[in-house]
């Protein structure tokens, strides 16, 4: 297709299939595991079998006998790196204690899996047989693997930071909490416990360096190649412009993959070691223990109301479980949520306590959502915890707080600033789809034959799109760097058009929506906007993919650094023309002139003029259709909407079956809405896999339970229900383009919907909350326990002894320690 | 890598004669040896499927199998799945119609369950959403949440009955 054809107004607002699918279709795309150097040699990794323990000594010897062994390093090999792996965050006047960590142990392991030597061979079979043969020597030390028990300092994790302790971190909005909630009619309470989960990306990580030259270039399977390009010239005293970094095909990421990680670096040190090419492909098994955790919170929560049903305070002391390293951003999770802390609702006085805890487990970091899904938890749970205090319906009360839509702009307590909202018209509508009256009726007939049916809402708001750069970096939030996104959008001679984005995808659909964008500002079509990413050597610096954040800051840095394109093209046309510049609209697919849409000229025929014929140019004007650009908002967005999840237990069982989706989600104006769809989609599913089925388990001596998928349960096509979405559109004034994310969305909303509608289904059994994740055995123990049966038949089940609770339990997937149901 | 033993199959209608060690997955036969980047390693245990191609038209997780178990099968691959003047199967026209991949990782072993599924199917009128979502029980995603996944299959059914009907 060329520009020439007339062409529809505009792409935006198009389900467009997907220009990346093609390739991904046919089994044409370049994952990082399908990358094959010349003399590319292969790594594997020894990792600790004790959860913490001192190292005696190791001995690859034995490994370096094998055949086509090259090379068998420790952490004392490694002493030439000059940073130990980052930890991003520092926020001005909060102290965090740091554990320091190097890509290899040095004499020390705080968990399972943390690595102790590194081999490299010849083949993939080879280094793995290699390993197997490293012989290490522990001394075992005590271990903690429960956040609560890590906060009494009887067992430290890092012996020389004196305690488990790592930072604690305290806003508070409005007012005194403790007097606002003492001047509360209605007080209610909870202890929530938001379990670890994986980040569970279907392509594990993995990389490839190759230093050659005073050049190093890696390919890693990851979400920010900028970053990673940043951290290898400091770590390895490279200077930055002599560092590539490559992000091909990414197989998903889910936070998973925002991450610099200490694979990245042993393939980078062992490259320049040996001068060939390294190749790192974590396994299943390694993934599982060492690929970032996510969640992990023991949550304290109180809100305040009075009679009728306004809620006059919120208070959350979060502990959350930090691991035994930091990550990138570790710490910084639970705040991150905090931002979110009174959600849709007007909410006078909120306070967050966060107690940032180190445990003999690996480190927990940003999983889809990242902190607002554990905040959007606590407070739909609490909400439909203080309706049923109050005795007031949860819909009804969620109305009776709501922000209003002429509120906006609204100045939460903790001076936060909501771009825009209205939230009863996602609700209301969401209400209409499912058909409440209805599903009452139906729910009350069917418990009279025994099912136990229940509906569940969650009208969530969340913060997304992080910039602004003064916000969140240094002197702000205390980021390490500030958040913001860049694009290069050249205009080719022919016509055709490239992009080049800072935002790095793993299956957003960037190439197409950023297409759509920018083909509507250039008068092009996308089928000739190509859109490249991952390669900081081809585009300018860029901040990556995670936190919602690639299209209200990369798209709309597209579409800026289009318009820029566009504006010149006016120019250049109105030359032509003799006409001004202030007359020249798109039309049909060119450049044409207001009133007489003969009169125009197409992106190719003005490409002629910049690149071929500059005869054609205005007297002064520089050459070329080219632009970059870098972009930090004024705000974030904060998108919003209302889920609806309906459930059936089976009493017998304790099974939980999600059998409607009902979700109503405004992310602005929709540029793909196909694309919108398919996130909501993920983004849910990923949430009924942390409340129903998924969980990482460690045992008490800190061992992984759930070390693959074949105990960490991911759900399949038959545990997920079909969906019913619908959107409402309402604009961010934060941004050119009104748009909001909605990539993290999903899974924010997700998880207090399902709790609550299993609530719904059980609470005239007597029981009025339960902890996710609602595995079969904790829904059948907790209706036991209702019925005043205590343990039932738990020691007989199926012959077998089973494990007090708080060890361990049966039923479908991982064992779940700490039962809690009330 | 030990004993190596020989090897005959034809992937996606190509022979091939090899060498191979005994203990060489066929997964890795594939990728390593053939250059057949399309069919993935998503696990170790053969819960995930992205390794999922067909071996004399039955699906089978590549992972967990020998490339020597295979000595004088029919291997059909997910660069096999297209005609050769790049037509696309109804399968694949159905992941991209319905948006039936974001990420694309666990799609070629989709593709090829789905195929065995459909080619095998012995039950009477269109297939329904229920037991294409029971017949993809043994791959997983992580980026759609199913929905589109199963649009697609039921669209590629529904192609294909127009075609054969």
């Amino acid at each position: 297709m060329s520009t020439t054809e007339a062409a529809p107004a505009k792409f935006v607002g198009q389900s467009l299939r997907r220009k990346e699918d093609p390739r991904l279709i046919t089994g044409r795309a370049t994952y990082v595991d399908d990358i094959a150097l010349p003399g590319m040699l292969w790594a594997a990794v020894v990792r600790s079998t004790e959860a913490h323990a001192k190292i005696l000594s190791i001995d690859g010897s034995a490994a370096l006998e094998r055949p086509g062994i090259k090379g068998f390093y420790t952490g004392a090999d490694m002493s030439d790196l000059l940073a130990p792996l980052p930890m991003a965050w520092a926020p001005p006047g909060v102290e965090i204690k740091t554990p320091e960590r190097w890509p290899l142990a040095r004499g020390h392991v705080a968990h399972v899996g943390d690595a102790v030597a590194l081999v490299i061979g010849e083949d993939r079979y080879g280094v793995v047989d290699a390993a197997a043969t490293v012989q290490v020597d522990y001394e075992p030390l005590p271990v903690v693997v429960d956040v609560e028990e890590a906060l009494k300092d009887e067992i430290l994790v890092h012996e020389s930071l004196g305690t488990n302790k790592a930072h604690e971190w305290s806003m508070g909005g409005g007012g005194d909490i403790e007097q606002a909630l003492a001047a509360s009619e209605v007080v209610v309470e909870r202890r929530i416990v938001n379990h670890r989960v994986a980040g569970g990306a279907i392509e594990c990580r993995g990389a490839i360096a190759e230093y050659r030259a005073g050049q190093l270039t890696v390919w890693s399977s990851t979400q920010v190649p900028h970053l990673l390009r940043l951290f290898f010239a400091v770590q390895m005293g490279i200077s930055e412009d002599k560092v590539r970094v490559i992000a091909p095909e990414v197989g998903g990421g889910f936070g998973g993959k925002l991450q610099v990680t200490a694979e990245e670096t042993m393939c980078a040190w062992a490259s320049r070691r040996l001068g060939r090419p390294v190749k790192w492909i974590e396994t299943r098994s390694e993934n599982m223990a060492v690929s970032h955790h996510g969640r992990d919170q023991v949550d304290y929560v109180r809100m305040g109301a009075t009679r009728d049903g306004k809620i006059t305070a919120f208070h959350a002391n979060i502990i959350q479980d930090l691991g035994a390293y930091f990550g990138l951003l570790t710490p910084m999770i639970p705040e991150l949520g905090a931002f979110v802390m009174t959600g849709c609702y007007k909410i006078p006085v909120v306070q967050t306590d966060i107690t940032g805890v180190l445990t003999n487990k690996f480190f927990t970091d940003a999983i889809r959502g990242a902190g607002r899904p554990e905040m959007t938890h606590m407070l739909e749970v609490m909400i439909d915890q203080l309706a049923e205090e109050l005795g007031m319906d949860a819909i009804e009360l969620r109305r009776k707080n709501f922000i209003a839509p002429e509120d906006f702009p609204y100045t939460t307590p903790y001076g936060i600033t909501y771009d825009s909202g209205n939230y009863a018209a996602a609700l209301d509508r969401a209400l209409e789809i499912v058909d409440l009256p209805a599903f009452r009726a139906e729910q009350a007939s069917l418990r009279k034959q025994g099912v136990l049916r229940g509906i569940g809402f969650s009208t969530y708001t969340e913060i997304c799109g992080l910039a602004p750069s003064r916000a969140v970096g240094p002197s702000g939030f205390g980021l390490g760097i500030g958040l913001y996104e860049s694009a290069l959008v050249r205009v080719h001679p022919t016509g055709s058009v490239t992009v080049f984005t800072g935002s790095s995808p793993h299956g957003q659909g960037h190439e197409t929506g950023f297409a759509q964008i920018v083909a509507d500002v250039l008068a092009a079509d996308p089928a000739i906007v190509e859109v490249v990413h991952g390669d900081t050597a081809t585009g300018p610096m860029g901040l990556g993919t995670y936190g919602s954040r690639s299209l209200s800051i990369g798209g709309v840095a597209a579409a800026h650094a289009a318009e820029k394109i566009a504006e010149k093209c006016r120019e250049i046309v109105a030359h032509n023309l003799e006409a001004d510049p202030g007359d020249i609209e798109i039309r049909d697919g060119k450049f044409s002139l207001r009133g007489d849409p003969d009169q125009g000229m197409t992106l190719a025929e003005v490409a002629g003029c910049a690149y071929i014929d500059a005869t054609n140019m205005p007297e002064g004007m520089e050459l070329g259709l080219e632009q970059t650009l870098i972009y930090d908002p004024s705000n974030f967005v904060f998108p919003f909407g209302t889920h609806i999840c309906v459930v059936d237990i089976d009493e017998e069982t304790g099974k939980v079956s999600v059998v409607r989706w009902v979700a109503v989600d405004d992310c602005g104006p929709a540029v793909n809405p196909m694309l919108i769809d398919g996130q909501v989609h993920g983004g849910v599913a990923h949430g009924i896999g942390q409340a129903l089925y998924e969980q990482v388990v460690y045992d008490e001596r800190g061992q992984l339970i759930t070390g693959t998928f074949l105990d960490y349960a991911l759900p399949t096509a038959e545990e997920i229900p079909s969906f019913e979405l619908d959107r409402t559109e309402t604009k961010s004034p934060s941004n050119s383009l009104g748009v909001k994310g909605i990539g993290e969305a999903g899974t924010i909303a997700a998880t207090p919907a399902i709790v609550n509608a299993v609530i719904d289904a059980l609470r005239h059994k007597g029981i009025s909350y339960i902890d996710m994740p609602l595995t079969p055995m904790r829904v059948w123990q907790a209706l036991e326990d209702a019925r005043g049966r205590g343990d039932g038949p738990r020691d007989t089940e199926q012959g077998v002894s089973l494990p007090p609770q708080g060890e361990g339990s049966a039923g479908s997937g991982p064992t779940i320690p700490e039962g809690g149901a009330s | 890598m030990g004993r190596t033993v020989p090897l005959r199959v034809a992937v996606n209608g190509e022979s091939h004669e090899s060498e191979v060690p005994a203990r060489l997955l066929l997964v890795h036969y594939l990728r390593d040896d053939l250059g057949l980047t399309g069919t993935h390693v998503g696990c170790d245990t053969s819960n995930c499927g992205a390794c999922t191609c067909l071996v004399d038209g039955e699906s089978v997780k590549s992972c967990t199998v020998l490339a020597v178990q295979c000595d004088g099968a029919e291997i059909t691959t997910i660069e096999g799945m297209a005609d050769a003047d790049g037509t696309l199967h109804p399968l694949q026209e159905g992941f991209w119609a319905k948006h039936g991949l974001q990420c694309g990782y666990c799609t070629p072993g989709m593709i090829m369950a789905a195929a065995d599924l459909l080619e095998r199917r012995t039950g009477e009128g269109p297939i329904t959403e229920a037991e294409v979502r029971k017949g993809l029980e043994g791959n997983l995603c992580r980026c759609t949440g199913y929905e589109n996944i199963v649009k697609a299959v039921l669209a590629a059914a529904e192609a294909t009955r127009g075609v054969t009907a």
